[in-house]
């Protein structure tokens, strides 16, 4: 099978074509994201977990920051032995990447002594590193926070004169923006600071329970690790708080489905004592809980709680639903950390010698050591900082279209980061020689092209790969990261010839056994198609879409593991799961029935 | 001295009293001691086949005969092996052995004289952890007087002479004077579904899982490979079922009208049903689990499920043997430093 699967081979990224009309927008990525040559006889594959939908341009700069300070984690900072960082290149919008593996045995030699220098003192000194990581991280947080509001007045206020201070308001938006990009890219220095140390750890527990149970299941393995607390489960947790408040005070009639946030809002603040009360405690848990947006960070477009609080909302009357019905909410924490256990000692006990049971010990104490990390980054770097990054762009759009360069703010993530700076400099330069800025011409026709580009791009199925295969995957940063092995390999490759058979294959994440109606949500603006009893079929399943998975019955996706903060909660609510089936979305159509068997990692399509 | 005991109820009986009471026998024992359901019964133990081939062996030499074939070709060893099982099913019962086996039958009955029962051979050396004799012995099922229990009994002495069981005896070396058969009678389970199970995964040996496979009606129909069966495979500790191949079951054993068994086909809307729920999977991963752990290792399980009363019972457990007896390799070896585990990873192909 391998070897004539690695005949077949996925398209070489110079036979790939820009989609017609849409040449403009992709020549607006820089020249160092453009296919080029030598990339042909480099394997790379379409990292559609992280950008499932085709990238604005402005968007990407996550890829830009976040391999920067990917390969700079893994090629100088702790020194992995066989792996450097990620290029990346983007065609169409997609984000295709490639690793860079080490193989030359005395350069992995000479880096192996660099890592264990480096990783290992990590390991050693995890807690203390990872309680100052979170003070970096909320220092940086605070930093973004106090960045000064993106405003350009006609004068410059007399106060600033009279201080001397020298510096006119147009060079504030330059230094503005300068800091709030800046601030993005350390971000995903702290970012990666752990966490490929924190998967190594986790993978290295996994890999010795496949050895000695070689037919463990992978969610059995991630359950025994993950932890009950991570603040990712916070925002759901808040949800449920303030549900039960709701009913405690008795304002929860207020909470229709079919009434508007603000109608919410309102009624509440004319319902006296009660009402003020209940809106007292939404602002406790806002912040900093629903800092927390409906992806996972990676476009503009995934909005904060924070910022629209329909999401939220919209799962408040269910919640108020079953406390009155007399369920508790709780999530209940104790007994899953007393199942977690018995896993843990379970398996223990299926060891046959003291030598295994002690390797064993060894390596689920490091796992879970590194774990919290692994599971609470997020929180804080893909939505938090993120949240803060997307809306101060959001607010140099605001200036930028009140000064007629767009005709809606959110117009600004059609131009990359370096276009924006222009853009900021161009409107500066209006301010300050008094004449009209040149924006208003140039950009207006360029976010038309743009935009419609995003939208050809999104019809267009791109490969799931391109290049020549390799023999075996053994980057452990691809392996850990996207879960892609030679065996994944091969099933995309022998995609088309299973076509015919009604059924798609991924990982098993939670087991249980469901049938129903599929709804294929392709991007997040989708969710509210989802009704009660539906099977949510997507690319990526995400952790901030917890409170839907009290309407939906099941959950299937193209990208993820066992590991995946989806897995998590799907586990969590007992339904059935399988993710990282690499083409559910395409294969399933909306509105079929289908079957999940979330324990085999089976989906089968009954009409 | 007195003479030893004719018959050994399961109650009284454990898996050290194997050499009189054989590995089945002494398992059944021990399962009840265990606490696990099996279905009642009574061991006619070696000092009955003893005390009648003594009665035997006064008209006709006979193993002395079996010893004598060791390094015979086969044809001339299937003759004499006719000629001594003939032997053994002809002759009589000694009466003390005839009464007591009568007594104990009419008790198991507990009045009802035609309620079906199954005789089944025992053997010392059979179910030994070293050497699984599985199969090379005689099972009756569904026996409902007790003229044919008898005759069974006998027949099951009798398979201790069938050419498979003297040659294997030859070829190892086997005294004869240490070969015994008990003989295991028990209530019938008429099984709505039954099948086996194993502790272990029987692919790749892994002890995190239990297998089962089960088809409609009696397990006889499992065990001889009549039908394909359904196949499960449930996470030991977790219970979570990841594998469930149903198949097309086309017939069943069910028991005969009047006696015996008999195939038949399965209704057409029941061959592809599973032949047991979540709840029944759940059920006997608990009791695999249990019987592991009173034995100390992964067991090879027959079972069944009462037609009636819905219960679940165990017919026989004993080792698994085939992975058992392999090396097992360490998983990895303990580091000085834990941290170095992780060069699993990150160090390469070493």
């Amino acid at each position: 099978m391998k070897t004539s699967n690695a005949s077949k081979g996925f398209p070489l990224p110079s036979s790939l074509k820009v989609v017609p009309g849409t040449e403009n927008a992709q020549a607006a990525y820089p020249y160092t994201m453009q296919f080029g040559k030598g990339d042909d006889t480099r394997f790379w594959f379409y990292n559609s977990m992280h950008f499932p939908e085709p990238m604005s341009a402005f968007d990407m700069v996550t890829a830009e920051a976040a391999y920067c300070a990917l390969g700079a984690a893994n090629t100088r900072v702790h020194c992995l032995p066989t792996t450097l960082g990620i290029d990346y290149r983007v065609i169409n919008g997609r984000v295709y990447i490639g690793g860079n593996a080490v193989t030359d045995p005395a350069e992995i030699a000479r880096r192996t002594e660099e890592f264990q220098k480096r990783a290992f003192y990590y390991y050693a000194n995890w807690e203390r590193l990872y309680a100052q990581w979170r003070e970096k991280m909320m220092a940086l947080i605070h930093d973004a926070q106090a960045l000064p509001t993106i405003a350009l007045p006609e004068f410059e206020p007399l106060e600033h004169v009279h201080a001397g201070r020298g510096i006119a308001s147009n060079h504030g938006l330059l230094d503005t923006y300068q800091r709030t990009l800046e601030g993005y890219f350390r971000m995903w220095h702290h970012h990666f600071e752990f966490l490929l140390l924190g998967y190594g750890a986790y993978l290295t527990f996994f890999g010795f329970c496949k050895k000695a149970f070689p037919e463990i299941t992978d969610q059995t393995i991630a359950r025994m690790v993950a932890g009950m607390e991570a603040e990712i489960f916070r925002p759901d947790d808040e949800l449920r708080r303030l549900a039960r408040r709701a009913v405690e005070l008795g304002v929860e009639d207020k909470f229709q489905a079919q009434v508007s946030v603000d109608d919410i809002l309102k009624s509440l603040q004319s319902q006296g004592e009660a009402g003020r009360a209940w809106l007292a405690e939404l602002e406790v848990s806002r912040h900093p809980w629903f800092n927390i947006n409906v992806g996972d960070g990676f476009y503009h477009y995934h909005r904060a709680w924070n910022d629209d609080l329909s999401m939220p909302f919209a799962c408040l009357p269910e919640y108020i639903r079953r406390l009155k019905a007399g369920e508790t909410l709780e999530r209940p924490v104790k007994r899953l950390q007393a199942e977690r256990q018995e896993l843990i000692e379970g398996y223990r006990d299926l060891l046959s010698t003291e030598e295994d049971r002690t390797a064993y010990d060894q390596m689920i104490t490091l796992a879970h050591r590194v774990f919290p990390y692994v599971e609470g980054h997020k929180f804080y770097c893909e939505h938090w900082y993120t949240n803060l990054f997307f809306n101060k762009i959001r607010e140099f759009g605001a200036l930028l279209k009140a000064n007629g360069f767009f005709s809606a703010a959110e117009d600004v993530f059609h131009l990359t980061h370096y276009e924006l700076e222009l853009a900021i400099v161009d409107l500066m330069t209006a301010w300050s020689s008094g004449s009209a800025p040149r924006g208003p011409e140039h950009w207006p026709k360029i976010v038309k092209e743009r935009r419609a580009a995003i939208a050809e791009w999104a019809k267009n199925v791109t490969p799931p790969a391109l290049g020549p295969v390799p023999d075996v995957i053994d980057d452990p940063a691809i392996v850990m990261l996207w879960g892609i092995t030679r065996e994944n390999l091969d099933a995309w490759l022998s995609a088309d010839s299973t076509q015919s058979s009604n059924e798609v294959r991924g990982f098993a994440a939670s087991s249980g056994v469901v049938e129903g109606p599929a709804r294929v949500v392709k991007s997040v603006e989708e969710i509210s198609r989802l009704k009660a009893g539906d099977i949510l079929v997507c690319q990526i399943t995400n952790p901030t879409w917890a409170p839907i998975f009290q309407t939906i019955v099941g959950a299937v996706s193209d990208i993820g593991g066992s590991m995946s903060h989806a897995a998590i909660v799907a586990r969590e609510y007992g339904m059935p799961a399988v993710v990282g089936t690499g083409n559910a979305t395409s294969r399933i159509k909306d509105g079929q029935r289908i079957r999940v068997d979330g324990g085999r990692g089976i989906v089968t399509i009954l009409s | 001295m007195t003479a030893p005991a004719v018959i050994a109820w399961f109650a009284d009986i454990g898996l050290h009293d194997r050499a009189r009471v054989g590995g089945k026998g002494g398992s059944l024992g021990e399962l009840q001691r265990a606490a696990i359901e099996v279905p009642p019964g009574f061991v006619v133990t070696t000092a009955a086949f003893e005390q009648f081939m003594r009665a035997l062996e006064e008209r006709a030499p006979l193993r002395s005969r079996v010893e004598a074939l060791r390094g015979v070709d086969l044809g001339a060893a299937t003759k004499v092996c006719a000629e001594l099982r003939a032997q053994v099913e002809a002759a009589p019962l000694p009466p003390e052995v005839l009464e007591q086996i009568s007594r104990a039958h009419a008790q198991l009955c507990d009045a009802n004289a035609t309620l079906p029962l199954a005789v089944r051979s025992s053997a010392t050396t059979e179910d030994a952890t070293d050497a699984s004799f599985a199969g090379l012995q005689d099972t009756f099922l569904w026996i409902t007087d007790l003229a044919n229990v008898l005759e069974c009994i006998r027949s099951c002495w009798a398979s201790l002479y069938s050419v498979e069981s003297v040659t294997y005896r030859c070829s190892r070396q086997i005294p004869e004077a240490g070969v015994a058969m008990a003989v295991v009678v028990q209530r019938m389970v008429d099984a709505r579904a039954a099948g086996v199970m194993f502790t272990r995964s029987p692919l790749t040996g892994d002890r995190s899982v239990v297998t089962i496979e089960g088809a409609w009606g009696l397990g006889s129909a499992v065990v001889g490979g009549e039908v394909t069966p359904d196949r499960w495979v449930l996470g030991k500790i977790t219970g979570d079922i990841s594998v469930r191949d149903i198949s097309d079951k086309h017939v069943r054993h069910v028991p005969n009208a009047g006696a015996g068994t008999k195939t038949e086909p399965v209704p057409e809307d029941q061959r592809r049903q599973p032949c047991l729920s979540d709840d029944q999977l759940q059920q006997l991963r608990s009791i695999g689990r249990k019987v592991e752990g009173h034995y100390g290792r992964p067991q090879d399980i027959e079972w069944a499920i009462d037609r009636i009363t819905g219960a679940m019972l165990l017919l026989q457990s004993r080792p698994e043997t085939v992975w058992s007896a392999r090396e097992a390799a360490p998983v990895a070896k303990v580091a000085q430093d834990p941290r170095m585990h992780v060069m699993s990873i990150f160090g390469g192909k070493p």
